[in-house]
């Protein structure tokens, strides 16, 4: 039914958002690049001509620089780690037949819709201050020695807020895959005999694998970007520097752009090693 | 999967479940009951759970203080603004897409999902900049369109697999009864496409309103929502736990109710219809 006018006025309707959208891309991408070959310091004498690609080895030479990666990936890795594993298991027994369902689901959705500075401000101070915080009066009652969980288990803590704030989205997404699993297989192996382990294993993961990838790419892509829980709790000290936070100092902190730059563009080349497995998945399913 | 099982199996699930669910909410349940304790009862060792003296006073201490109207007057313009004006620009892409698709339609709405994926810190000085040259810094306008422009690829997406859903059959049955087309928009596809742009909207109104990378680093007194607001109390202020607690209440409340609403959409809008 698509005449020659119809796409052409298809086109016409398409384009403010196609205009915007690389407008959007283009021009601060384009920017970055040209900035992280500059030697570019806005506070002490602005913009002072090419450095060629000093920048780019001074971002990756610099001693801050190993530690942040590692940071990052021990954030990234652990929640995935935790948010997948626990994830699946709610998924399973939220599937079960029980009473009360509806409700269920909410409180477990609920943490994805508090806003991150929230949940960060909320755990730091109420949960996990060495003095007043309710695991400090959690760990006195057994009679342990509070610990001061931000300075000196930094990197579990933000682990944990993280997870909490990604499980529901997990839980969500695989409990959707779980309820489209076809539940006579199951019976069938039941009936034969195959134990939980062996059901779990050979049927209900292999069906949720599809949805497993989904949930570890995306959770990828927002997990190698999170600001607001860092910013507020430990404002990157303690070890907590990750490589998105690293940047951020360099180019607002303390102002030297063309090194900051240099370190954006790595963290889009990165972004972008993830997100050409998540567009593949994505196209697939569009045919 | 649904299955009958034994009343017994389907005690201990419930049992299971509950526990395991209020385990998880329970940090926000314990927010909202310090907000109304009193300082002293809010640090109180041991902690109190329900036997303290319920008061409002921290909420008109909290909105006294830090003039709360104005950050959640921000909240909701940028919030809505952006949600609006993303809808406005991406319901004739989608439908257009979905409607008229061409050979390049995949390729348009994979490139578009790209652009999400581009890390905010990467383009965090350039915006900056352009935003200071612009004027636009610490402006509610600015944050408007900053925030549009990152869920702009979401909301056409989820607006596509909604519309992709309206059968062509149905418009090829009205035109044939002899509806122009001025009738066929209002009366056919107008009513079938609105509980899918509402659903849109209200997935992308909440995600604009916990945005916190942009809204903390392009605003500051003028433009500051929500967001701000609570990242001030990070200290010395956070100390307060009940004044926090009641602060914390007032930001996240609408939105936890409003995304009650938006379980399944959120699937559907967040995996860009790869899971159903």
């Amino acid at each position: 039914m698509a005449t020659k006018a119809s796409r052409s006025a298809a086109r016409l309707m398409m384009a403010p958002a196609v205009i915007l959208l690389l407008g959007w891309m283009l021009v601060p991408l384009i920017m970055t690049l040209w900035f992280s070959f500059r030697v570019y310091l806005p506070l002490r004498g602005g913009d002072q001509g090419w450095a060629g690609f000093d920048n780019y080895i001074r971002f990756v030479t610099s001693s801050a620089f190993w530690p942040s990666v590692q940071t990052t990936l021990i954030i990234v890795l652990g929640v995935l780690a935790i948010t997948v594993i626990f994830g699946i298991l709610l998924a399973l027994l939220l599937d079960q037949p029980m009473w009360g369902q509806g409700v269920v689901r909410i409180l477990v959705i609920a943490p994805f819709f508090v806003m991150p500075t929230v949940s960060a401000l909320v755990w730091k101070n109420m949960f996990m201050d060495p003095v007043n915080g309710l695991f400090a009066h959690l760990w006195r009652f057994f009679g342990a020695e509070p610990v001061s969980w931000l300075s000196d288990a930094s990197l579990p803590a933000i682990v944990m807020i993280v997870s909490w704030q990604w499980l529901p989205f997990a839980t969500l997404i695989l409990l959707t895959a779980v309820q489209s699993l076809d539940s006579e297989q199951l019976e069938a192996a039941e009936m034969d005999g195959a134990p939980i382990v062996k059901r779990f294993w050979f049927i209900v993961l292999p069906h949720l694998s599809r949805a497993i990838t989904i949930v570890i790419l995306i959770q990828t892509i927002f997990l190698l970007a999170i600001f607001a829980e860092i910013f507020v709790t430990t404002g990157g000290a303690f070890g907590t520097r990750t490589l998105s936070y690293l940047i951020f100092q360099r180019v607002l902190e303390s102002q030297n752009v063309g090194l900051g730059s240099a370190g954006g563009v790595y963290a889009i080349i990165l972004a972008n090693i993830v997100a050409i497995f998540l567009m593949r998945i994505v196209g697939k399913n569009l045919d | 999967m649904a299955r009958s099982v034994t009343p017994r199996r389907k005690m201990i699930n419930t049992t299971a479940a509950w526990a395991v669910g209020l385990l998880i909410f329970f940090p926000i349940l314990w927010t909202i009951l310090t907000s109304f304790k009193t300082e002293a009862q809010a640090i109180a060792a041991p902690p109190i759970f329900l036997g303290f003296d319920w008061t409002l006073e921290n909420y008109s201490v909290v909105m006294e203080r830090s003039d709360y109207g104005r950050f959640l007057w921000n909240s909701i313009i940028i919030a809505g603004g952006s949600t609006i004006l993303g809808c406005i620009i991406a319901v004739p892409a989608a439908w257009s897409m979905a409607f008229v698709p061409s050979r390049r339609t995949k390729d348009i709405l994979l490139w578009m999902l790209s652009t999400k994926m581009l890390p905010a810190v990467g383009v965090l000085y350039p915006i900056y900049l352009l935003f200071i040259e612009m004027g636009l810094l610490d402006s509610r306008a600015g944050l408007v369109v900053v925030l549009m422009l990152i869920n702009l690829p979401i909301i056409v997406w989820m607006l596509y697999t909604y519309f992709k859903e309206i059968p062509v059959e149905i418009l090829e049955a009205a035109r044939m009864d002899g509806a122009t087309l001025k009738e066929e928009l209002l009366y056919v596809l107008t009513p079938m496409a609105i509980p899918g742009i509402a659903s849109t909207l209200l997935l992308n109104f909440i995600l604009a309103w916990n945005e916190a990378f942009w809204t903390l680093n392009l605003t500051a007194v003028n433009a500051a929502p929500l967001t701000a607001f609570i990242a001030s109390y990070s200290s010395p202020e956070g100390l307060f736990f009940a004044k926090l607690s009641a602060a914390s209440t007032m930001a996240i409340a609408p939105i936890l109710i409003l995304g009650w609403f938006s379980q399944k959409q959120l699937v559907r809008g967040l995996t860009f219809g790869a899971v159903k």
